[in-house]
């Protein structure tokens, strides 16, 4: 194919992909729970160098013994593509859908958010708080907790705000994501 | 012990213990041959075993042994090939045999004990993670913790295994599962919901194959070992393909056998011991159709300078193989029968094109004669033994296995098949040892044929033991040893990458071949005389028992024509080696 031969490596061995264009990718895969099926998954990623920036995993379909992994990824357009057709090939994988490519996609993630302090770093540490529609979930006279939802820019930028408030501890999901409209993905 | 024994007819609801489990559902799947080597593990299986007289148990010497006898058992038959191996120690020697059986897309179902459900994860004497170290290297993998999943899981095993690419799949089972008494359900309807391989090629992608067909005129098929997994009746719409268009055909190490070698249109392999007309006819083709084949780095040679002028057309059943390494302007995701009988259809009964400059062109490469070498009267240089060895056992019922390494690749290049499924080698994974065993199972397969392992000395000695297996079977297989007491493609690449420095390359003190034979109780023949050769080998094939031919070598010949690290399909090296063929880039490349 003409208009890929200026990006092919000599040899195989030196195969990097690094002059390609990395995108970022949300990857809902929908697989059979049974033991061992994450692992298969996470085994692919490391096995062959792909990152992996956030992994949520949890069933979704009781009946069918149905989990829906959502794996934030980045690569080049041939990584990615290679990533979707590795991961059909695992045997409980049932599907792949690329969310992030349909431009349909809406994604979410939940943090609990640690912040201790007192005085005015504490009034300021709840007032931000309301602007980003955190809420509290557990309070002491020098700390709170604060669950916060939404884009995980939002996210990065309440933690960054936190900071020198009084951040503790943080933990997150990870994205989950979904397409938007009438139709299953 | 349940000693019950039901009737034929109420297979559905039987009731039995998980040794008697896996038992029936082997006799279901319509396996009449197993390897394995008992241990604490999977003692209830091998009781359950005892006077079973339908499967044919072959007890082997080491577990690896077992893997590669059911790799050349599987390769020879098409059927899926079955080891039993106990816990630990048992399923880590397992390891090898099933990476190659991967790596080559051989059907293999492995059963491996598992310590006592209750003691997983206590560090119990024998145990291993074996779906954790087996993961990433089987297709697939179980471990049946509850006995009413076993019979189920068996049928799965086997589905998966033998069907889409095939490869191998362990089975991991605890041993008070074993014990366990539970239900029985047959192999019907048994399917596994997420596993859908795609067999049949899109119409449109055929049509429009073969619109580039019709309209190329340096065309050339590159077919690989999908051809021989995808069954005989693929290696006969091949032939059929080849015969209504009149396209030359190559094909990689794995795909030998599925053209046949005495075809005028015929190239021989590719790739870096490949022929020189295979290779150049792949580099200056128009239209390079690929089927069941996956652009290994041993074939392209130089990426950015392989076959620049063609549009490629891919025929795979594994879609994570289409534009993996070589970008493809046409992927066909299908099993390669069906696609070959398509093309046949879509061609229909259009004349086949005019070829002659292009098969003048290539007339042109065959006259260089790229496999010629030179001969000698004093000593037996180890393409003339091949070549003896082809000539004396081609109109027998001959299966060849190899080791891995220069005999290997000459075995290759003046070893000829007309036919699939005779050919049996380690070319993924490149398993030095995997000859001998792979005869046990090809033998074992084929008791009344004539199994003979092309060795190196270096390779053979690496699963040298289960020559104790063929004896105490009855399998009268024949290791033909080139031996030139060097590791000799390591050798090579000392001479042309290294300076000539012969770092431990050098078997300082082999055995003595013959006395080793007798010791196993099989029969050791030497010959070091190019006249006695003939004699000799015909001394072998006329033997009913096992026998390991030392057959002594030039010492420091070179396997070629090779294509150099990092370079392209037209700079192979044809005569010798100087030393300057490989640049720095190159170098560093395996």
């Amino acid at each position: 194919m003409t208009d890929t031969v200026q990006s092919i490596p000599a040899s195989a061995y030196d195969m990097s992909h690094v002059d390609e264009v990395e995108e970022r990718r949300t990857l809902a895969v929908i697989v059979d729970n049974e033991p061992g099926v994450l692992g298969r998954v996470v085994g692919l990623f490391s096995a062959r160098g792909y990152n992996i920036e956030s992994l949520t995993v949890a069933e979704v379909d009781r009946r069918k013994h149905r989990s829906r992994i959502t794996i934030v990824t980045n690569g080049s357009a041939h990584t990615l593509l290679q990533i979707e057709a590795l991961l059909l090939r695992l045997v409980p994988v049932a599907n792949v859908t690329d969310i992030t490519k349909s431009k349909r996609g809406v994604e979410r993630e939940l943090a609990l958010i640690k912040v201790a302090g007192t005085g005015d770093k504490r009034v300021e540490a709840l007032r931000l708080s309301e602007i980003f529609r955190a809420r509290v979930i557990d309070t002491t006279n020098e700390s709170f907790i604060f669950e916060l939802t939404g884009v995980s820019d939002k996210i990065d930028q309440f933690c960054a705000l936190m900071k020198p408030l009084g951040l503790v501890e943080v933990s997150r999901t990870g994205v989950l994501s979904i397409k938007r409209g009438a139709q299953a993905g | 012990m349940d000693t019950q024994t039901q009737p034929e007819a109420d297979t559905e609801t039987r009731t039995m213990t998980g040794a008697e489990i896996v038992i029936t559902a082997l006799k279901e799947q319509g396996v009449d041959v197993m390897f394995g080597y008992p241990g604490g593990a999977v003692l209830p299986i091998y009781d359950a075993l005892f006077g079973e007289p339908s499967i044919k148990h072959v007890l082997v010497r080491h577990e690896q042994g077992a893997g590669h006898a059911a790799e050349g058992y599987a390769r020879s038959t098409g059927k899926a090939g079955v080891a039993l191996v106990t816990s630990g120690p048992g399923a880590t020697n397992m390891v090898t045999p099933i990476a190659d059986a991967m790596m080559d897309s051989i059907p293999m179902v492995v059963f491996t004990g598992q310590v006592p459900s209750h003691l997983i994860g206590t560090d119990a004497f024998q145990e291993c993670d074996t779906v954790g170290i087996t993961r990433c290297c089987a297709k697939h993998n179980y471990l049946v913790m509850d006995v009413n999943d076993l019979a189920r899981t068996v049928h799965e095993a086997f589905l998966i295994a033998t069907t889409g690419r095939p490869g191998p799949v362990v089975i991991d089972i605890p041993k008070d599962v074993q014990f366990a008494t539970g239900r029985y359900i047959g192999k019907e309807g048994v399917h596994k919901r997420t596993y859908k391989p795609v067999t049949q090629p899109q119409p449109k992608a055929i049509r429009e194959a073969v619109a580039l067909m019709k309209k190329a005129r340096r065309p050339v098929f590159y077919t690989g070992g999908g051809v021989i997994n995808s069954g005989p009746e693929a290696s006969t719409a091949l032939r059929k393909l080849q015969a209504a268009t009149g396209f030359p055909v190559t094909s990689t190490l794995m795909g030998l056998g599925a053209f046949p070698a005495s075809h005028p249109d015929w190239l021989g392999m590719l790739g870096m011991h490949g022929s020189y007309e295979a290779n150049n006819t792949m580099h200056d083709c128009d239209l390079l159709i690929c089927i069941g084949a996956r652009f290994d780095d041993r074939v392209t040679g130089r990426l950015d300078a392989f076959s620049p002028g063609s549009k490629k057309i891919h025929v795979d059943i594994d879609p994570s193989s289409i534009n993996k390494v070589v970008r493809v302007d046409l992927p066909i995701i299908a099993d390669c029968a069906n696609t070959l009988n398509a093309m046949l259809d879509e061609w229909g009964t259009t004349a086949a094109p005019d070829l002659s400059d292009w098969k003048t062109q290539i007339e042109g490469w065959k006259a260089r004669k790229c496999f010629d070498y030179a001969k000698s009267d004093t000593e037996i240089k180890p393409q003339y033994a091949v070549e003896r060895l082809y000539e004396l056992t081609k109109d027998r019922d001959t299966y060849i296995s190899t080791e891995v390494g220069q005999h290997q690749m000459w075995a290759a290049q003046h070893y000829h098949f007309e036919e699939p499924n005779r050919w049996m080698t380690s070319g993924g994974l490149g398993t030095m040892g995997y000859g001998l065993p792979a005869a046990v199972g090809i033998q074992a397969a084929h008791p009344n044929a004539l199994v003979i392992d092309i060795a190196g000395e270096a390779s053979v000695q690496m699963v040298m033991q289960e020559l104790s297996t063929a004896v105490q079977h009855r399998l009268p297989i024949k290791i033909f040893i080139l031996n030139n007491e060097w590791m000799g493609m390591v050798r090579q690449w000392q001479e042309l990458l290294h300076g000539e420095r012969y770092s431990h390359s050098y078997s300082e003190s082999l055995p003595d071949f013959v006395k080793l034979a007798e010791a196993y109780g099989g029969m050791g023949i030497y010959c070091d005389d190019p006249k006695e050769l003939d004699a000799k080998i015909l001394e072998m094939i006329a033997y009913d028992g096992p026998v390991v031919f030392d057959c002594r070598v030039t010492k420091a010949e070179n396997c070629l024509p090779m294509i150099p690290s990092g370079a392209a399909h037209n700079e192979m090296i044809l005569s010798e080696i100087t030393g300057d063929e490989i640049d720095e880039a190159g170098r560093k490349l395996v």
